[in-house]
């Protein structure tokens, strides 16, 4: 009998387990003789079913398997390899394929829950093929928009479907796609960079992760595709360094791609040349920022400067250079493939495709969710995450990490798109969301990331060095009691909050770059729904949540040395390290 | 020079001060750190004064300065992460291991990191333990993950 096991194999995938399940697995097929392909595949997007194993049966539809452990697998794979039976139980669905015979009582994947509503471009190759082989890619029509684009188009119409397409830039400032390229190709200089910007550095955000794990061929067509519509001469994927399988994978692709001839020299005999080089962060948040990430480019601490002039106009070296995110690469090659027309049919007026989220935290189905830009936020939460798990009750979700905001329950139905979520004062940012039930206090939640931001501020610019340092401070003292009931200390508390606001205000206005012109934003938010709980804490001792140190008891002097060791509530000056 | 340290340098045919991020990343995963003497050849090779090898190495979490311990233990910060409560971890592991973050226990045995986000969302609360992952850690089982490790560590 001739079987095919597809196994989970991104970093979620592995943690869950998948490599101790695959071991098992190869085990097994060894003893019993049997003749097995297994193929190592990316994230299917359903983090929290981890490990994923799908099995494909010679002439019948491949099925998917959730929980695969290495306690389970062999209950699970022994009827169905031996007997061609199907287990009772951790079935996650079937795939569609027209050409083989269909398992029967089985329902198809696409109609789990989780998937049904989501409308998968970016994520559509993503824990179905190989990432390792470029064949499989190949195999799903991989590369064949390059090929034609190349020799049946000129770079400005390039430029102009993409523009036509209304494709905006994924990372999170929204600038038309089309329009930089166009800049770009105007630029009449001899070399010219091309950098897809890898550092996912928002926490709660993996989706970067996911696709150069599931399906880095997709990316490097869409950089190779965009290198021909400006001009570029060398490409550079800055990439984390906390994403180790991920560098590892897109190395390999890149590799492959230049064996086929889809990169390098002469590209499919075109006479392009493209190379792209892959340059790791060393783990410095503000090098998500476009001109911090060229200094770390040129070698330099990853510290941003003052724009204009743009990187288009003078970027690495002091060429030009055009820089994308890793999503906006990916959506590259389908619009090419379908035009411009097909494209900008799907998502809202002014924010057009699709949108790929990490959904995560508090909420039943945590993983990544692609869906037409327009969605609500209630129908990521409760139709595609299953709501909040264990009968909790909702109270937020955190959209766009430390630069973005907080949506509450009264705004859920607002659509997921780049100018709505900024009128609640969220932003799309990278993708994260991260969803917050009764458990989790509000005022914590802000503290949590002014204590990140303080951490990561490069110290170049002062309101954002200094600024940022202060709201922490401030925030430090709404959530722990005060060290005496004086009534000087009692004024300072009661005053904060309008003082958080100014010093807000300073920030946002004053700071250098995008990283501290945003970082008050997780406070202001904060501040805007959830005042309430801000107020609790700061005149009845009361932390809803049960998170602060507070416990509505009545200021005493001797608590002060109780609640300095709570780990919840570093002090001072270490707070950078402690939290 | 010693052998590995002039393969690295080999594998650099232009050298020139752009690559010096990649050249220190190297020489972390050889040695675990960056030792001086090493980055004092870094500085000759690429034609970088000591002053600029040091204001990157220690701008960048990544580098560090001192060998880390024999169970390099990083524990995830993200929002997730935070939600399921990794503050509590990080007290539990800063009481239980008795030093602070970005030291080394006097054994040898653990060293202690905070990362930002490994991109892992979906298994919160995460940490790695010499790059592998953790999912889901409790209060419970992260004493019994460093009890298990000090054994380990014993019978060799």
């Amino acid at each position: 009998m001739n079987a095919t096991i597809y196994i989970g194999s991104g970093t979620c995938g592995l943690g869950a387990g998948a490599a101790r399940t695959e071991a098992v697995i190869r085990r097994f097929v060894r003893e019993h003789n049997l003749t097995v392909e297994i193929v190592p595949v990316g994230c299917v997007g359903l983090c929290s079913s981890e490990p994923i194993i799908d099995v494909k049966m010679v002439g019948k539809s491949r099925i998917s398997f959730e929980r695969v452990t290495e306690d389970n697998v062999i209950a699970l794979l022994e009827p169905l390899l031996l007997h061609e039976q199907l287990p009772d139980s951790h079935i996650l669905g079937q795939y569609r394929d027209r050409r083989c015979e269909h398992w029967v009582n089985v329902p198809y994947l696409d109609q789990h829950p989780f998937f049904a509503r989501q409308k998968r471009i970016v994520l559509q190759n993503c824990g179905v093929i190989n990432p390792e082989d470029i064949h499989d890619y190949f195999d799903k029509g991989g590369y064949k928009t390059l090929k034609k684009v190349l020799r049946e188009k000129a770079p400005d119409e390039v430029c102009e479907i993409v523009l036509q397409s209304g494709l905006r830039g994924r990372g999170g400032g929204g600038f038309p796609t089309g329009a930089k390229w166009e800049m770009m190709l105007a630029k009449t200089d001899k070399e010219k960079y091309l950098v897809c910007n890898a550092d996912e550095g928002d926490p709660g955000a993996f989706m970067d992760r996911a696709v150069i794990e599931g399906d880095p061929h997709r990316m490097l067509e869409g950089m190779a595709i965009a290198a021909f519509a400006t001009g570029a001469t060398k490409g550079f994927v800055y990439i984390r360094a906390e994403y180790p399988l991920a560098t590892l994978r897109l190395a390999k692709a890149i590799v492959q791609a230049e064996a086929a001839g889809a990169l390098g020299k002469n590209i499919f005999g075109t006479g392009f040349n493209f190379d792209i080089v892959i340059r790791k962060g060393a783990g410095a948040y503000v090098c998500g920022e476009e001109t911090a990430l060229m200094s770390s480019i040129e070698g330099l601490r990853g510290m941003p400067y003052p724009r204009p002039p743009f990187p288009v106009e003078k970027g690495i070296f002091g060429k030009p250079t055009v820089i994308n995110n890793v999503e906006t690469f990916a959506n590259v090659p389908d619009i090419l493939a379908h035009g411009a027309e097909w494209f900008s049919t799907i998502g809202t007026d002014k924010s057009k495709g699709t949108k790929v989220f990490a959904l995560s935290g508090k909420v039943k189905y945590t993983g990544l969710v692609e869906i037409p830009m327009g969605t609500s936020v209630r129908e990521i939460i409760y139709d595609i995450g299953g709501g909040t798990p264990n009968g909790k009750e909702f109270k937020a979700v955190q959209m766009g990490g430390p630069s973005g905001g907080c949506v509450n329950k009264e705004n859920l139905d607002i659509q997921v798109d780049y100018d709505s979520l900024l009128s609640i004062g969220a932003m799309m940012g990278s993708g994260g969301m991260v969803v917050m039930d009764e458990d989790t206090c509000m005022v914590d939640i802000a503290k949590f990331f002014m204590s990140f931001i303080t951490r990561e501020s490069c110290g170049k610019c002062t309101p954002c060095r200094e600024g940022t340092r202060q709201l922490l401070h401030m925030l430090e003292v709404i959530t722990s009691l005060p060290c005496t009931d004086s009534e000087e200390e009692q004024v300072y508390r009661h005053s904060l909050l309008e003082k958080m606001e100014r010093l807000c205000r300073v920030i946002k206005d004053a700071s250098l770059c995008g990283l501290g012109a945003a970082a008050p934003n997780s406070a202001l938010s904060t501040l805007r729904w959830f005042r309430q709980e801000y107020e609790e804490h700061i005149t009845e001792f009361h932390c809803r949540a049960g998170v602060c140190p507070l416990d509505n008891k009545l200021p005493q002097v001797n608590n002060a040395s109780d609640s300095s060791e709570s780990p919840n509530e570093p002090s001072g000056n270490d707070s950078d390290t402690s939290e | 020079m010693n052998k590995s340290l002039s393969e690295i340098f080999n594998s650099y045919p232009n050298p020139s001060p752009d690559l010096l991020i990649p050249l220190l990343q190297d020489i972390q995963e050889m040695e675990g750190y960056l030792p001086h003497d090493i980055l004092k050849e870094v500085s000759r090779f690429l034609n970088v004064p000591m002053s600029s090898i040091y204001g990157v190495a220690t701008f960048y979490n990544q580098f560090r300065l001192h060998p880390p311990g024999k169970y390099h233990i990083q524990v995830c910060r993200g929002t997730a992460c935070h939600v399921y409560g990794s503050t509590d971890l990080m007290g539990i592991l800063l009481q239980e291991l008795d030093i602070n973050v970005g030291q080394t226990t006097s054994d040898g045995l653990f060293s202690l990191e905070i990362v930002s986000c490994i991109g892992v969302c979906g298994l919160a609360p995460i940490l790695t333990i010499n790059g592998e992952v953790y999912p889901k850690v409790t209060a419970e089982n992260i004493l019994q993950i460093l009890s298990d490790l000090r054994s380990k560590a014993n019978n060799k």
